[in-house]
């Protein structure tokens, strides 16, 4: 953990990029883009979240508050206020880093486990909010959201469009602009990652005292990465409400927060790449336990189990030291 | 070379994940009903009987020689009661099952969800949650079996008109259920002629209402209170009614009608009234009402195959499927825009929940009078009238 490495970008992104590209041709049909795009949607969230938890180590446990913060944001004002996806969606981003300033602002200028406690209380009174207010929020049965539209442009799922001559359904085009979003957000984290805000971030996790002494001011850093995720958040939040054109309180629920973490640590904290195969297996493992109805959640729980006690720095991490190893 | 290494494992565990996921088989010569339900998590209590049933009722079917001369498969996912779940599911339904119809849906937030992909595909829907706006405005694609909060509110001020109660107390939850009843309440209350003089709320989690309720007794005129909510709320509004020892008429909604709330709310509960499906007085209807049958066939098979009560939202199941095995017989074929047709023909099917009576602008056919209004006495259900 001590040796600050160096990234070489390229190689990672030029297969991530692969990936993407290549994922269409496993799909045989609309229900296998749907979930790739729910899987490139949250995996912009855990590659956010992922730089709180696995750089800064400071465990965020109300992020599907500012997930639902984006998608009830570009919800109500595309509905109401007349406004269009794209500006909507960075008011409602702009307005969840806000938020996510506010209450990290004092909370991190603490050691220690604090900003948990506070995410964590955030997100239950996101929730309580989002299913009481049913004047604004619909309430716990939900709120239809409209179609994103790009300059007067609709992108409806159910759409089908010409491109250059070849016909493309509105969800094929909705993974193209899915997959597009994860990897600038890939890019953007790497990015981060490779800058005197990142080298910071890895120096405190490491030892906030020594990083103090070194002259990291480790409260602005720390609060710099935590709107920096909860933006993260908020996007792919707004992203997801155009696509599934409705949304219901379960979204702010804290199970989903666990989720995200639990998205985090599967993977692998502090890999990018890792949170990334994180998002997918947790969203896939569902639908192969489908059989199992009554052993889901006893399933689910023993993988998570077998994960943390076999690999404790989670899939990718430790596969790739493994393969370290035997290269060495 | 480190992020190469790591890329070829991610991706060599996604292609393998995806591979997994080919399509299985389609047997040709079944009929496919497709169904997604809250089995287990927080909504249980609705799709863990709405599965039992449709399980019970296929197994019956296939044992009399199926449908149209095939086998019925039902191909059933759990949503665990989360909307975003619930539409994957849906999705996989339509896209890779490719089932020929839907009876599902246990939540209104789980039926919404996936109702704008299945009117895209074109596939009859049957819901089987409560809200009024699964099926206003109609749908072209979507029906349901469970009558609307509107349906219910609408009896209970039928039945207080005829006693002659004009002026009312209502006091409800702040949960979806509660808040919705408030709402339709409110806004049918004045064309029935009731003035609704106190309107208090309650917390779900609330443990004692007794100032809410010390207000509506204390508000001038009031001649009866209602009730609207779901869940443990009810039960402790039962019990603080009558800790406060307040005569007026008290009545509930149709949300508590189960014996559980009877267990919950004890003795407190006895001179209560509430609109019911008549499922719960099966044994004491009657021989005469067209009801009588089909509520005694059900509640014997399903209390004789599971060893356990029947429940009124076993009931919407119930009545989806044979709503569905209907209208795939009268079609004749599982021709998706035919069986859709037939659905909206059907006029007159008598039903554990009600009389359906579908039309082109009646998704759900169910009136006001398929509840009937039911009274407590000594800790059971009795019929009024």
């Amino acid at each position: 953990m001590a040796t600050v490495k160096t990234h070489r970008k390229a190689p990672g992104l030029i297969a991530l990029f692969v990936i993407l590209a290549v994922a269409p041709l496993l799909a045989a049909n609309a229900f296998h883009y749907d979930l790739m795009i729910k899987i490139c949607l949250t995996a912009i969230v855990a590659v956010g979240l992922n730089l709180l938890v696995g750089y800064a180590g400071q465990v965020s446990l109300g992020h599907a508050a500012f997930y639902a913060g984006g998608a009830y944001a570009s919800a109500l004002l595309t509905q109401n206020y007349e406004f269009a996806p794209l500006p909507a969606m960075l008011t409602a981003a702009v307005a969840v880093g806000s938020l996510a300033w506010l209450v990290g602002r004092p909370i991190l200028h603490l050691k220690g486990h604090y900003l948990s406690m506070a995410t964590l209380g955030l997100g239950v009174i996101a929730a309580i909010v989002i299913n009481n207010e049913d004047q604004i929020t619909g309430g716990p049965d939900g709120l239809p959201v409209a179609p994103l539209s790009l300059f007067g442009h609709e992108l409806s799922v159910f759409g089908s469009y010409e491109w250059f001559g070849m016909t493309i359904t509105g969800t094929q085009l909705w993974y193209l602009l899915a997959a597009g979003a994860l990897f600038l957000a890939v890019w953007l984290a790497l990015n981060l990652i490779d800058s005197p805000l990142g080298r910071a971030l890895r120096a405190l996790h490491g030892s906030e005292i020594a990083a103090q002494v070194a002259g990291v001011d480790t409260a602005k850093y720390k609060l710099r990465v935590f709107v920096i995720s909860a933006v993260y958040a908020s996007v792919a939040g707004s992203l997801y409400a155009h696509y599934s054109g409705f949304i219901t309180p379960d979204i702010a629920s804290f199970g989903h927060s666990i989720e995200l973490i639990t998205i985090v640590v599967l993977g692998g904290m502090a890999s990018t790449y890792g949170v990334i195969l994180g998002a997918a297996i947790l969203l896939l493992i569902p639908q192969f336990l489908t059989g199992f109805q009554e052993l889901e959640m006893v399933l689910f729980g023993a993988i998570l189990m077998a994960v943390m006690i076999f690999m404790p720095r989670g899939l990718v991490p430790t596969i790739a030291r493994r393969f370290q190893k035997e290269a060495a | 070379m480190k992020t190469t290494l790591k890329q070829l494992a991610a991706g060599a565990v996604a292609a393998l994940s995806l591979g997994l996921m080919a399509a299985p088989a389609l047997a040709a010569d079944t009929i496919r009903i497709g169904s997604f339900l809250s089995v287990t998590g927080p909504a249980s209590f609705l799709g863990d009987p709405e599965l039992k049933t449709l399980e019970l009722y296929i197994d019956k079917l296939n044992e009399d020689g199926g449908l149209l001369g095939k086998q019925v498969e039902l191909v059933h996912y759990d949503d665990v009661g989360d909307a975003a779940k619930a539409r994957t599911f849906a999705n996989r339904l339509l896209r890779q099952d490719r089932v020929d119809i839907i009876v599902g849906g246990s939540t209104t937030g789980a039926t919404m969800a996936a109702v704008p992909l299945i009117e895209q595909a074109g596939v009859p829907f049957i819901s089987l949650a409560g809200a009024e706006t699964i099926t206003t405005p109609v749908k072209k694609w979507v029906f349901k079996t469970p009558q609307s909060d509107r349906q219910a509110a609408r009896r209970v001020l039928i039945d207080m008109k005829e006693r002659g109660i004009t002026k009312i107390g209502l006091i409800s939850g702040t949960g979806g259920f509660g808040a919705s009843g408030r709402n339709v309440t409110k806004e049918i209350a004045g064309d029935m002629g009731v003035e609704i003089v106190a309107d208090e709320t309650y917390n779900p989690k609330d443990t004692d209402v007794t100032s809410q309720l010390t207000r509506i007794r204390g508000t001038e005129g009031v001649q009866a209170i209602l009730n609207f909510d779901f869940g443990q709320g009810p039960a402790i509004v039962t019990r603080n009614y009558d800790q406060l020892g307040i005569d007026l008429p008290f009545y509930q909604s149709h949300g508590v009608a189960s014996d559980s709330f009877l267990e919950l709310a004890g003795d407190a509960a006895n001179g209560l009234r509430l609109p019911a499906s008549a499922l719960l007085v099966a044994d004491k209807l009657p021989k005469s009402d067209p009801q009588y049958q089909v509520l005694n066939r059900y509640k014997n098979d399903y209390e004789g195959h599971y060893n356990e009560s029947v429940s009124t939202f076993g009931a919407y199941a119930y009545d989806g499927l044979q709503l569905a095995i209907r209208a795939i017989k009268q079609a004749g074929s599982t021709d998706k825009a035919k069986v859709r047709d037939a659905l909206e023909s059907i006029d007159g099917y008598v039903g554990v929940t009600g009389t359906y009576r579908l039309s082109a602008d009646d998704h759900m056919g169910l009136d006001a009078e398929s509840f009937r209004i039911l009274e407590v006495k000594d800790g059971d259900w009795a019929l009024t009238q």
